[in-house]
């Protein structure tokens, strides 16, 4: 088992001076990824915060070779830089034994929306890729609209809450599940507060051959609107109440890797961010029991899906 | 030892896939050049092609797929047409930003609404500001020819240009014809070997690749891409004299036919020019002072080249297979029509816009052109700037 | 910082100073507010070193040393996090100076 004092003995492969939020989540999450492989790394960044904060040239927080081309494509980019591996392997003009690892990186914007069908093409390909969804549940970078893994009753700029409405209507999508659905070799979800769970889970993705996807809860206090010191005791909550269940779906067989030996209620996740804070209107009760819900229901089908 | 084969626009794109054997093929499927991507991965199924090659799930993944392949630092081409260049439209530009040199045939075919499978050249006409070095083929052995070209053009360390050989749909990608194919080898040997510059494959380089820039150095990056295509004219003319020496057809910037002692001229690119040649011939037995300038590089336009070459003329009809809606005139026609701007004495010119969707261009049109460029000519007055060839009123 | 010219860029937008946003302080950003290290009362859990967006945590060896007020930019997630029952870090008041002035 890796120890956290093993880990910050590596070089980081993203460093300081970036321009992400005071309190952004994105970096904590990277933080532990790109130390779970020793081998040189490739990533293709979809745009969004983390391409945008840590590219403004001429400066750069990369100390590793990365790419970004735009918003939809972070997957299929990475596939040809796979590709392109593989060719010049057989070629023998990159020599046997160097080893290179992919890594495909967006936040929901660029993987939940638009990157969805490349992402589906990728994967379906078969690549030997990684890719990291970091799921901030918003767009973050153009300023809080919603996205597909906004959650119901949370207000984005675009589905505000307002005298006629409670926010989000829509259920958020379950990007996971649509992932493994495509019967790829590994699946997982992860939070950051778990980081010996994330770190492992980051080990196994570019362990297996094949494609590997890893969707990560990102906490965002920009748009989710809380006291940025707490985001770690955020990130406990949402896992508590499972609102973000902790899992993973190898070669088709499920594993929950974390259940809460209580079960909170969803209000204390919403309760702790602006985001949530019009749904304690009376009118908008519902939504709250909706998005409760909701929760039970998934929590109910993940526990079904691991006892299979 | 160079063949004759026989062999539709589309299957002489594979056949020159085949030879050059780029290290990764992406390509998505899309009439008219459906077959292009067929023949290639039955060549990859047969063994026949080393490289990899990837059908993507749609053609703006093509083009990212090989903007990845081709910044991982290997040689790289696609095939589309119409919608799916079109799709592609945001990656082009990043293509082009990147200085990837790669090289896409396009069967040139319509855009919608409404839907058509035809020949235009909507499709690369629109892509025209995308930074990409256009080149036009006329029949299936320029397709060809143009094709192992580009490969040179787009990787010479002047350019690192991505480049795109476009081939009428249907009338060019599926219609067969005996052309010359040259021995592999010797293809090989004028292709040469491809090295990348700045390559993602590189262990011991880690590069930050298509950063943000804001205000201060978005400009600069610009202009310092506009240096690679700025730099084509001397490798296009270099490379098409060496294809010429090598194999026996000479390329440059454009073709004239029966040029020199002309008085009228028709501008026209690609398929259609094959069948004003023959107009000309008509024409020249009935005694008119015709001839034909055929573009074959669009991007960069070379523009003193063929200015010069239309000075002397009487009257120029430029013949467009697109329209640039609201635009004074087709594309072609206000590129020509601007360059000949800065000379004193020039001829008068007009601008028909013909055959989109597919629609025939026949002799006779050729010569109702003609006509008209006579009646210029003896008036010294354009009537009519812009017209349209065999559309009913 | 002399800005290059057109000609002087690296083609294709490449950035070969890999690493180098390490110029940029984000500790400037800091406003009121700003964590203090207090070392005897660590435990060396590296949760701090964690959980800091920052990489503002100063680590020599296998031993947390500090903070980086270079980088720091005052979110307070190491205070929260840190485990011990007398918090080994702790947010205190900073005097908030101009951007200029903290930029030297």
């Amino acid at each position: 088992m890796a120890k956290l004092k093993d880990l910050a003995a590596i070089e980081d492969r993203l460093v300081a001076g970036h321009g992400m939020c005071i309190g952004c989540g994105i970096p904590l999450i990277f933080k532990v990824i790109l130390r779970a492989t020793e081998d040189p790394l490739i990533i293709a960044n979809a745009t969004g915060c983390l391409e945008v904060c840590t590219t403004i040239f001429p400066r750069t927080s990369w100390n590793v070779t990365w790419v970004h081309s735009a918003f939809e494509n972070a997957a299929s980019t990475i596939s040809g830089i796979e590709v392109m591996y593989k060719a010049l392997k057989k070629k023998g003009r990159i020599p046997k034994d160097k080893r290179f690892k992919f890594l495909g990186v967006g936040g929901d914007g660029g993987t939940y929306d638009i990157g969805l069908q490349a992402l589906s093409g990728a994967v379906e390909r078969g690549h030997d890729i990684v890719y990291v969804c970091y799921d901030n549940n918003v767009y973050a970078n153009t300023g809080g609209q919603r996205s597909s893994a906004t959650p119901i009753g949370a207000s984005a700029t675009t589905s505000p809450a307002g005298t006629q409405s409670p926010g989000k209507i829509q259920r958020r999508k379950d990007l996971t599940k649509v992932l493994v659905a495509h019967n790829i070799p590994y699946v997982a979800q992860a939070s950051p507060h778990r980081w010996q769970d994330l770190y492992n889970k980051a080990k196994k993705a570019f362990e297996v051959e094949g494609p590997a996807f890893l969707n990560v809860l990102c906490l965002c206090p920009t748009e989710w609107k809380y006291d940025e010191s707490l985001g770690i005791r955020l990130a406990h909550m949402a896992v508590d109440t499972c609102v973000w269940p902790l899992y993973e779906v190898e070669n088709g067989k499920y594993k929950i890797n974390y259940k809460p030996k209580e079960k909170k209620p969803v209000l204390e996740w919403i309760k702790t961010q602006g985001r949530f804070r019009h749904l304690f209107k009376e009118k908008n009760a519902w939504v709250l029991e909706e998005f409760q819900k909701q929760v039970d229901q998934d929590w109910e089908e993940l526990n079904k899906l691991e006892s299979l | 030892m160079s063949k004759f084969v026989t062999l539709n626009g589309n299957q002489t794109i594979g056949e020159a896939a085949r030879q050059i054997d780029p290290d990764v093929i992406a390509a998505y499927p899309i009439t008219p050049s459906t077959a292009i991507v067929e023949t290639i991965a039955k060549f990859k199924a047969d063994g026949l092609i080393s490289g990899e090659f990837v059908c993507p799930e749609s053609e703006h993944s093509a083009m990212s797929l090989c903007i990845g392949a081709a910044s991982a630092g290997g040689r790289v081409m696609t095939a589309t047409a119409s919608q799916g260049l079109a799709l592609m439209w945001e990656m082009l530009y990043i293509a082009a930003g990147l200085r990837l040199p790669i090289v896409a045939a396009i069967a040139n075919r319509s855009l919608s609404a409404p839907i058509n499978i035809h020949g235009d050249h909507s499709d690369t006409m629109g892509a025209r500001d995308s930074g990409w070095i256009q080149i036009y083929s006329e029949n299936c052995q320029e397709a060809y020819d143009n094709f192992i070209q580009a490969f040179r053009i787009a990787e010479h360390l002047d350019v690192r240009t991505p480049v795109l050989v476009g081939l009428d749909g249907f009338i060019i990608s599926h219609s067969m014809e005996v052309i010359q194919v040259e021995d592999d080898a010797e293809v090989k040997k004028f292709i040469g070997e491809y090295k990348s510059l700045y390559p993602l494959l590189d262990s011991k380089v880690k590069m930050t690749v298509g950063p943000i820039d804001f205000t201060d150095y978005y400009f600069e990056h610009k202009r310092n891409q506009l240096e690679g295509i700025e730099n084509a004219p001397q490798v296009i003319e270099e490379v098409g004299k060496e294809f010429g020496k090598k194999f026996g057809r000479e390329y440059g910037f454009f073709e004239g036919y029966r040029l020199d002692d002309a008085e009228l001229c028709i501008v026209a690119m690609s398929s259609a020019a094959g069948t004003c040649k023959d107009a000309i011939d008509e024409l020249r037995s009935e005694g008119k002072r015709v001839g034909l300038l055929k573009p074959r590089i669009f991007r960069p336009f070379p523009h003193q080249r063929i200015s010069e070459a239309l000075i002397k003329m009487k009257a120029v009809a430029v013949l467009d297979r697109s329209s640039s809606p609201g635009a004074f005139g087709a594309p072609l026609f206000t590129e020509i029509r601007s360059a000949l701007y800065d000379y004193e004495e020039r001829p008068k010119i007009t601008n028909y816009v013909y055959g989109l969707g597919g629609r025939d261009i026949k002799i006779e049109h050729f010569k109702e052109v003609t006509d008209d460029l006579e009646k210029i000519a003896e008036t010294g007055k354009v009537e009519k700037v812009y017209s349209y060839i065999n559309l009913r009123e | 910082m002399k800005k290059e010219s057109w000609k002087e860029l690296t083609l294709g937008t490449i950035n070969l100073d890999a690493g180098n946003s390490v110029k940029n302080l984000t500790g400037t950003w800091r406003s009121g507010k700003k964590p203090q290290f207090i070392e005897e009362r660590c435990i060396q859990c590296f949760f701090c070193w964690l959980y800091c967006p920052h990489f503002a945590i100063e680590v020599d060896g296998d031993k947390v040393r500090g903070i980086n007020y270079d980088y720091c930019t005052g979110c307070g997630i190491c205070s929260v996090e840190c485990p011990t029952k007398e918090k080994a870090i702790v947010m205190v008041k900073e005097e908030v100076k101009l951007f200029e002035e903290r930029a030297k």
